[in-house]
C-alpha cells in the first residue's frame, strides 16, 4: 500500500529559498540563527574529516548534508530536555550545547569525550543501532513520572527502523504516552544498503500508524520545516499528549565513515547534484537573498568566528595525548570491586616496572 | 547486616515479595516492572499483592518485549528511579542481552559516572521443576563475563530477602538469579522489616576439614546432602554457598581450601567456561601450594538443557557429588 499521499513531504522553504507557506518561524532572524549553526557544523565536519586524514583523530562518521535535520530539531529543545544522538549527530549535540573539545576527544579515542557539560542532558553517541531509542523513552518516562514537562528527543537513521528496539521503543512510548520525539534522519542509505532494500513501505513516517501516534514526513533539508515540526512535537509532548515520529528526508553527501568509499555502492554524482540544487545551507542563503537580508560581510564573519571556535577546540583536544589510565578502572562500578581493583594495582605496578 | 528481632517462616518466593514490599515502602523511587507483574502478581507470584498496595504507577505491567523492558528501565534508572525488572525465565532474557552488555553495564564508564544505572533484574533460573523447553537455563556465566554487572544467587529465603534489598540499593546493575527449584522447596526463618546482606560475601553452610564444596542456588542443597552422606564415611566437608558469582568471595574460597587442600565445585550450568572455572582460577592464584588433590567439578553437560524427562540425568545429584568428594580424598 502506497501511503506517500497520506504522508507528503512537508516544506516551508523550497530549494530555491522561496517560502511555500505562511509560518511564524520563517523569519530572517531565525534564518540567520539557523545559518550560523549550520555553517559552523559544516566547518566542524570538514575539520573532523581532515583531522582523521592527518591521523590526529580516529575513524569519524561525517554528517555533511544533514545539517538542517540536526540543527532544526536540536534548536527545538530547551535546558532540562534529553538528547540521544547516534554517532553521526554532532551538529545536533553541538547546537544543544555539548563541548566541542569533548566531541573531538571522543573521536580521538578518549572516553572523557562522552561527558556532556554540567546541566546538559546529552547521552554519549549510541553505537549499536536503534538501542538508544529505548533510553530516550525511559528517561522521558521518568520525566512524566516526576510530573515535569521535560522531554527526550532521539536521533536514528533509516536502517534503525528495521531493528526491534525501534518498534519496542515506539510501542512503549505509545502504550504509556511518554513525552518523547522520535527523530528519524532518512538519508537513504544504511552504510551501503538503500532504503528500498531496508523496507518495502514507501515512508518511515507511516510506521507511526501502527503505534497510533502522530507521524510526519518533512523535508530534512528545509531547516524551517524541521524546526517547525519538531517544535510542534516537543510542545505536544510537554502538554502530555505523548510521542511523535518525525521522518526528516535528507541525504549524506559523503561516506558512512572515513573507512568507506560510497562510490562502491552508489553513484556519487547524485551527491554533486544535490549539493548544487538542494543543499540545506545554500537554501538559507537563497532565502536571505530573496528577502534582501544577505550580507556577504556577515557570512565572512560567521565563518571566521566558526573557524576560531573550532581551532580553539582542536587545540584543547590536542592537549590530551591519551586518556588518564585510571579512567579505565575507576568508573566500572560505583563501589570498589576486588577483581577490578587488583587488576588496576597490577597495571600500575607493572607500568612502574617498565618505567 | 542490621539486627532484626522478629522472624517469620516463609518460602523463598514469599521472601522476595517481602523484599520488594520493603523497598517500595522505603524508597519512593523503587519501581517493579515487567510482564505480568501487576494484576497477575508475576508468573511465580513473586510480586503478589504489590499492585493492589502500590498501584500501577509503581508496579507496572509492560508490553511483552524484553529488550524494551530492560532498555526503558535503563532510561528510568539514569533519570532518578530504581527499577526492579522481572524477566520471567532466564531463557527469555536473551532479547535484552544487548541492552545489558552494551548499555546498562557501560553507561557509568562511558560517562565517567555522570550517569549511572541502579537497575536490578530478577530472573528465575535453573532446572529441576519439570518446566517446558527453554525454561530451565543456567547461563549465569554469560553474565559474570560482562564487566560492570554484579551477579547474585541466593539459596535460602533469608538470603533472598536480604540480598534483594542490597541489590536494589546497589548503585549499579545487578542480575539477581532466583533458583526456581528453591522457590517453594521449604520455609526458612526470615527477619521481618528491612535488612541487608552484603553482595560479594559467601556463606559457610557446613563446617569441615577434609574437602571444600563450592556451590550456589539449588546446588547448595545437593552439596549439603552429599556432605551429610560423606560425613557418615568419615569425610567432613566445608560447604560454601558462594551467593554472589561476581564478584566472587576470594577470601572465603582461599580460607576454605587452605584448610582442606581439596575442592569440589558444583554447578548445573554446562562445564566449559562456567563460573566453576573461575573458582579454580582463584584457588590457583591464592592457594596452589596448599592443594593435595586436583580440583573436581560436578556440572551439567555441554549440551542444551534437555527436556524434562532427562533433566535428572543432566543435573548434578548427591551421588555424583559424593563420588567426586571420595575421588579427591583418595587421590
Amino acid at each position: 500500500m502506497d501511503l506517500t499521499d497520506q504522508f507528503p513531504i512537508v516544506q516551508l522553504v523550497d530549494g530555491e529559498g522561496k517560502q511555500r507557506e505562511e509560518n511564524s518561524h520563517v523569519t530572517v532572524e531565525n534564518a540567520k540563527r539557523f545559518y550560523e549553526h549550520m555553517a559552523f557544523s559544516r566547518l566542524f565536519d570538514q575539520k573532523a574529516v581532515n583531522l582523521q586524514r592527518q591521523g590526529r583523530i580516529g575513524t569519524y562518521a561525517p554528517f555533511e548534508g544533514q545539517e538542517a535535520s540536526q540543527i532544526g530539531s536540536a534548536l527545538a529543545l530547551e535546558d532540562g530536555d534529553w538528547m540521544f544522538p547516534t554517532y553521526r549527530d554532532h551538529a545536533a549535540t553541538a547546537a544543544f550545547g555539548h563541548s566541542l573539545e569533548n566531541i573531538f576527544l571522543y573521536w580521538k579515542g578518549c572516553i572523557e569525550g562522552c561527558v556532556p557539560p554540567p546541566g546538559k542532558h546529552i547521552f554519549p553517541p549510541s553505537v549499536p543501532i536503534a538501542s538508544q531509542i529505548l533510553h530516550a523513552t525511559g528517561t522521558a518516562w521518568a520525566e512524566k513520572k516526576k510530573g515535569s514537562d521535560r522531554v527526550s528527543l532521539v536521533y536514528f537513521g533509516d536502517g534503525a527502523t528495521s531493528e526491534g528496539d525501534f518498534h519496542e521503543g515506539l510501542n512503549f512510548a505509545s502504550v504509556f504516552q511518554i513525552p518523547v520525539v522520535f527523530l528519524n534522519q532518512n538519508n537513504g542509505y544504511a552504510i551501503s544498503v538503500p532504503l528500498e532494500r531496508q523496507m518495502n513501505s514507501k515512508t518511515i513516517a507511516q510506521k507511526s500508524l501502527a503505534y497510533d501516534m502522530p507521524g510526519v514526513r518533512v523535508d530534512g533539508n528545509d531547516v524551517f520545516a524541521v524546526y517547525n515540526e519538531t517544535m510542534k512535537a516537543v510542545e505536544r509532548a510537554r502538554r502530555g499528549c505523548g510521542p511523535t515520529l518525525i521522518e526528516a528526508v535528507t541525504w549524506r553527501y559523503g561516506a558512512h565513515t572515513t573507512t568507506d568509499e560510497p562510490s562502491k555502492y552508489r553513484d556519487q554524482s547524485e551527491s554533486d547534484r544535490r549539493r548544487e540544487r538542494d543543499d540545506p545551507i545554500s537554501r538559507i542563503e537563497r532565502f536571505l537573498r530573496a528577502n534582501d537580508a544577505w550580507d556577504p560581510e556577515w557570512e565572512i564573519k560567521v565563518k571566521a568566528d566558526s573557524e576560531k571556535r573550532l581551532n580553539e577546540a582542536v587545540s584543547e583536544m590536542e592537549k590530551t595525548h591519551k586518556s588518564d589510565e585510571t579512567l579505565m578502572f575507576d568508573h566500572v562500578f560505583g563501589t570498589e570491586v576486588w577483581p577490578v581493583q587488583e587488576q588496576k594495582e597490577r597495571f600500575f605496578h607493572e607500568g612502574s616496572e617498565k618505567a | 547486616m542490621s539486627i532484626a528481632v522478629n522472624m517469620k517462616k516463609m518460602t523463598m518466593v514469599q521472601a522476595i515479595t517481602e523484599a520488594l514490599k520493603v523497598m517500595l515502602e522505603e524508597d519512593a523511587s523503587t519501581l517493579v516492572i515487567g510482564e505480568d507483574v501487576g494484576r497477575n502478581g508475576g508468573v511465580f507470584r513473586a510480586t503478589d499483592g504489590l499492585f493492589e498496595l502500590f498501584g500501577d504507577d509503581r508496579v507496572i505491567d509492560t508490553p511483552l518485549a524484553e529488550s524494551g523492558l530492560i532498555g526503558t528501565s535503563i532510561g528510568l534508572a539514569m533519570n532518578g528511579f530504581k527499577p526492579v525488572v522481572e524477566i520471567q525465565f532466564l531463557g527469555f532474557i536473551y532479547p535484552g542481552f544487548n541492552q545489558l552488555i552494551t548499555h546498562a553495564t557501560r553507561i557509568r564508564t562511558r560517562t565517567q559516572s555522570r550517569y549511572t544505572v541502579p537497575l536490578t533484574i530478577r530472573v528465575p533460573y535453573g532446572a529441576g521443576v519439570r518446566a517446558p523447553e527453554i525454561h530451565s537455563d543456567s547461563t549465569e556465566a554469560l553474565f559474570t563475563h560482562i564487566p560492570g554487572l554484579k551477579v547474585v544467587v541466593p539459596s535460602t529465603p533469608h538470603d533472598a530477602k536480604g540480598m534483594l534489598i542490597s541489590s536494589i540499593k546497589d548503585p549499579d546493575p545487578v542480575l539477581f538469579l532466583e533458583p526456581m527449584k528453591m522457590y517453594r522447596s521449604g520455609k526458612g526463618d526470615v527477619p521481618t522489616g528491612s535488612y541487608t546482606i552484603p553482595l560479594g560475601k559467601a556463606y559457610r553452610r557446613r563446617k569441615g576439614e577434609d574437602v571444600s564444596i563450592f556451590a550456589w542456588g539449588a546446588m547448595v542443597r545437593i552439596a549439603e546432602k552429599a556432605a551429610e552422606t560423606a560425613a557418615k564415611n568419615g569425610i567432613e566437608c566445608d560447604v560454601i554457598d558462594l551467593r554472589t558469582l561476581y564478584p566472587l568471595d576470594k577470601e572465603m574460597i582461599a580460607e576454605s581450601v587452605q584448610k582442606t587442600g581439596r575442592a569440589v565445585i558444583i554447578h548445573e550450568a554446562p562445564s566449559s567456561g562456567g563460573v566453576g572455572s573461575e573458582v579454580i582460577t582463584i584457588i590457583n592464584d591464592t592457594s596452589f601450594l596448599y592443594m593435595k588433590a586436583p580440583i573436581k567439578k560436578v556440572t551439567g553437560y555441554d549440551t542444551p538443557v534437555p527436556l524434562f524427562t532427562l533433566e535428572d540425568d543432566y543435573l548434578p545429584d548427591e551421588k555424583k557429588v559424593v563420588r567426586a568428594i571420595e575421588e579427591t580424598v583418595r587421590f
